[in-house]
């Protein structure tokens, strides 16, 4: 792979050395284009800013390659990092919020200016290295002439790629599998599989399961004044159906309502003749979305249905 | 029939091009695409409406041809809205970005073969790289930027959740479409559209790698966020999608690129797999059919083919669900190409390396192995009877095992005076069901 990297990094030089009039008009106008955007991706205080001055950065580097001689590198480099990889980013990024953006705050101490050495020397290397490049090292076996076939450069790649260098290439891929699948299996690692409800069962659990006991199920004919479910529902002695009583539902607890029931009890006289339109229940807001005389006759007629 | 060109002909053909042809060129192209875009609004209201039974638009111009250009006027004419919370820059950036690759797309199409424009010997073709197909590649990669930034620009929840569908999308799908088309590239043994096209002039892809066209044709209706596959904009459920907060000329640009989008995939896939330029079979035994300005025709036609039958599926088809939609990419879509890709692979072998017996019998050996071992395979047990669902509700419904009772004996008889015994025991049924259909 390296000497494929060697190979196509050198492309420039091809014919002799010499730029053609086109080539460096392209360079002078990506070489800033690509630069701007890396300093962009530096001082952008958005993240997807980021991201997109990146973008465009790579789309520089993959047209410069193109003009290169090297088309096949530079369209990979569109479709692999600025297609795939990028996108992820960008995906990623969409997903923590539009509005998160870089704190300014410094948590470690020293860091810029450890960062700043560093960087400068980083660079340092990155110039040394392009300049023995350039002076010591000649470019070999390109232009359209090149290749076992004389097919040109992308032949020549794959035939490098695939005969030449077929093992460690093998060996490359089966790497990032690993990975992939590697992470994958740590992502769900601990989570044990649920088996996903299908629609009917979910169906019989809405109307079996917990929540079957309220809901509005008035029927046609019924008059009730509360059809909330913070409501309970009064037996004909004037306690409460237990049936009615959400343990879901926190705004019915059965303490909240003793002072209503008692209240209700005292106006009314003897228990046989309770009002049950008189009990309040939470909130007087939620009056009129639930149907009381249900959890009324749920209490009574369970047994016979 | 003209002679084969050898690979790599049509690029040094179109190498020595002066500079005013290629602008000729990059013009025609251009207009062409709009004007089919045009066309393809019009085409699509005029073919969904048939489908549905009414006319469709039929006021403006012959056959309501004008329709669309009255439409994108308007468009133009309407109130640029950019919502408060939008990220300016980037608000702005999106429909260009989207645009562009769709129409940087069509550079490598090889719309028909050597030709003399104004004495000039060029091919009908803006530029031939030798890795064609990887542009069209690539410029659909930089498409989703313009979508997915769209929705993310807008600041509105809605076009985020279609945005971010789009990128999931198009990432998925884009696997199936490289996937298939490998099978072709080895097959031509180029990436230069026009080479792959002068491969095909023996017999067209779509005969010799099925499975690969069948995947081509799948995954770029989900490419390109067509129904069945338009979760990106499903007006359902997100509103307009992606799109949501765009008006006016922005707008009309996002309508563009899908429109030229489609355009493009068709022409890729007529390119691949349907022989590009060169004329169908009957067609192809007249002599001179390929050469000269002819093959415009077989290649739009064969282009119009592909829209049609992207309308015929937005007219037919419900839009999928989100995971029933991520399901066939992942778990059938790329599954079955790296098979296929794997079975072309290796037949591409075995031709180089023996003989078409050989190969016969060593394939007759594997089929057998194969069908020994299915036989291996114990037999699924029969799956349990779908049971009715239990009657849970409090309503007073009918039972499911209702069975009509039989009309009284005292009425029969006075019914059967006007009719016959048979009708009037059907019109107890026929007395309830005939009402729903009125």
């Amino acid at each position: 792979m390296s000497t494929v990297n060697a190979l196509l990094a050198a492309a420039p030089m091809t014919g002799g050395g010499e730029m053609s009039t086109g080539e460096s008009v392209a360079f002078w106008i990506l070489g800033p284009v690509a630069l701007a955007g890396g300093l962009g991706m530096v001082f952008a205080r958005n993240a997807v800013h980021s991201a997109l001055w990146l973008v465009m950065t790579m789309l520089s580097l993959g047209v410069l390659y193109m003009v290169q001689q090297a088309p096949f590198l530079g369209f990979t480099q569109i479709i692999v990092y600025t297609g795939a990889i990028m996108m992820l980013f960008v995906f990623v990024l969409m997903m923590v919020g539009r509005d998160a953006s870089d704190s300014v705050v410094e948590v470690l101490r020293g860091q810029r200016l450890a960062a700043a050495v560093l960087g400068v020397g980083l660079g340092g290397l990155a110039v040394a290295a392009v300049a023995e490049t350039l002076s010591a090292v000649g470019p070999v076996g390109l232009g359209p002439s090149y290749g076992p076939e004389a097919r040109g450069n992308v032949q020549a790649l794959g035939t490098s790629i695939f005969r030449d260098y077929l093992l460690p290439f093998e060996l490359t891929s089966a790497l990032l599998i690993t990975a992939a699948v590697g992470a994958m299996v740590y992502t769900f690692a601990g989570q044990a599989r649920r088996k996903q409800a299908s629609q009917r069962e979910r169906v019989v659990e809405r109307l079996r399961g917990p929540l079957a006991g309220y809901g509005s199920r008035s029927g046609p004919g019924v008059f009730a004044t509360a059809d909330s479910v913070a409501t309970p529902a009064l037996l004909p002695d004037g306690s409460v159906a237990p049936a009615s009583l959400s343990k879901i539902i926190e705004a019915t607890r059965r303490e909240r309502l003793d002072a209503d029931i008692a209240d209700v009890q005292s106006d009314s006289g003897p228990a046989g003749e309770v009002d049950a339109r008189a009990l309040r229940g939470g909130d007087d807001s939620d009056v009129g979305a639930g149907s009381t005389h249900d959890r009324l006759s749920e209490g009574d007629s369970e047994g016979a249905r | 029939m003209n002679p084969v060109p050898p690979p790599g002909y049509t690029q040094s053909l179109i190498a020595d091009d002066p500079f005013w042809l290629t602008l000729i060129k990059v013009l025609v192209i251009f207009v062409l695409l709009m004007l089919i875009t045009l066309f393809m609004i019009w085409f699509e209201r005029r073919v969904v409406g048939r489908m549905q039974q009414r006319p469709g638009p039929n006021w403006n111009g012959p056959f309501g041809l004008l329709q669309s250009l009255a439409d994108g006027l308007k468009l133009a004419f309407k109130e640029d809205i950019r919502p408060v919370l939008a990220d300016k820059a980037v608000f702005f950036i999106a429909p260009v970005l989207s645009v562009v690759p769709a129409f940087v797309a069509w550079s490598v199409i090889p719309l028909g073969p050597e030709v003399s424009i104004f004495g000039e010997q060029t091919a009908l073709q803006l530029t031939d790289l030798p890795v064609g197909v990887l542009v069209v590649l690539a410029c659909s990669s930089i498409g989703v930027y313009g979508i997915v930034l769209a929705g993310w620009a807008s600041g509105s929840p809605y076009p985020l959740l279609g945005s971010l569908r789009s990128a999931a999308q198009v990432i998925s799908y884009e696997l199936a479409l490289g996937l298939s088309i490998i099978a072709v590239v080895l097959y031509a043994g180029s990436l230069s559209t026009a080479d792959i096209v002068a491969a095909q002039s023996t017999g067209w892809y779509v005969w010799l790698l099925p499975v690969s066209f069948m995947i081509f044709a799948v995954s770029m209706v989900g490419e390109t966020n067509r129904a069945p596959f338009d979760l990106p904009e499903a007006e359902s459920e997100l509103v307009g999608g992606f799109h949501t907060e765009y008006s006016s000329l922005k707008f009309a640009l996002f309508f563009l690129a899908e429109y030229v989008n489609m355009v493009t995939l068709s022409a890729v896939a007529t390119t691949l797999f349907l022989g590009g330029w060169m004329a169908p079979w009957p067609l192809s035994l007249i002599p001179g059919v390929n050469e000269g300005w002819w093959p415009l025709l077989w290649f739009f036609g064969k282009t119009l083919a592909f829209l049609f039958v992207y309308v015929w599926l937005r007219g037919t088809l419900p839009r999928q669900r989100y995971d029933q939609f991520m399901r066939l990419g992942w778990k059938l879509l790329i599954p079955v190409s790296l098979v296929w890709l794997m079975l072309v692979a290796t037949l591409r072998v075995l031709r180089t390396e023996l003989t078409t017996g050989q190969i016969l019998v060593v394939g007759g050996i594997a089929l057998v192995i194969l069908v020994g071992a299915a036989l291996l395979i114990p037999d699924q047990a029969p799956p349990e009877e779908d049971k009715e669902p239990p009657v849970i509700t409090d309503y007073p419904v009918p039972p499911l095992d209702l069975a009509v009772p039989e009309t009284p004996k005292r009425r029969r008889r006075a019914v059967a005076g006007k009719r016959d015994d048979q009708q009037a025991t059907e019109t107890v049924g026929a007395g309830t069901s005939g009402e729903g259909d009125r």
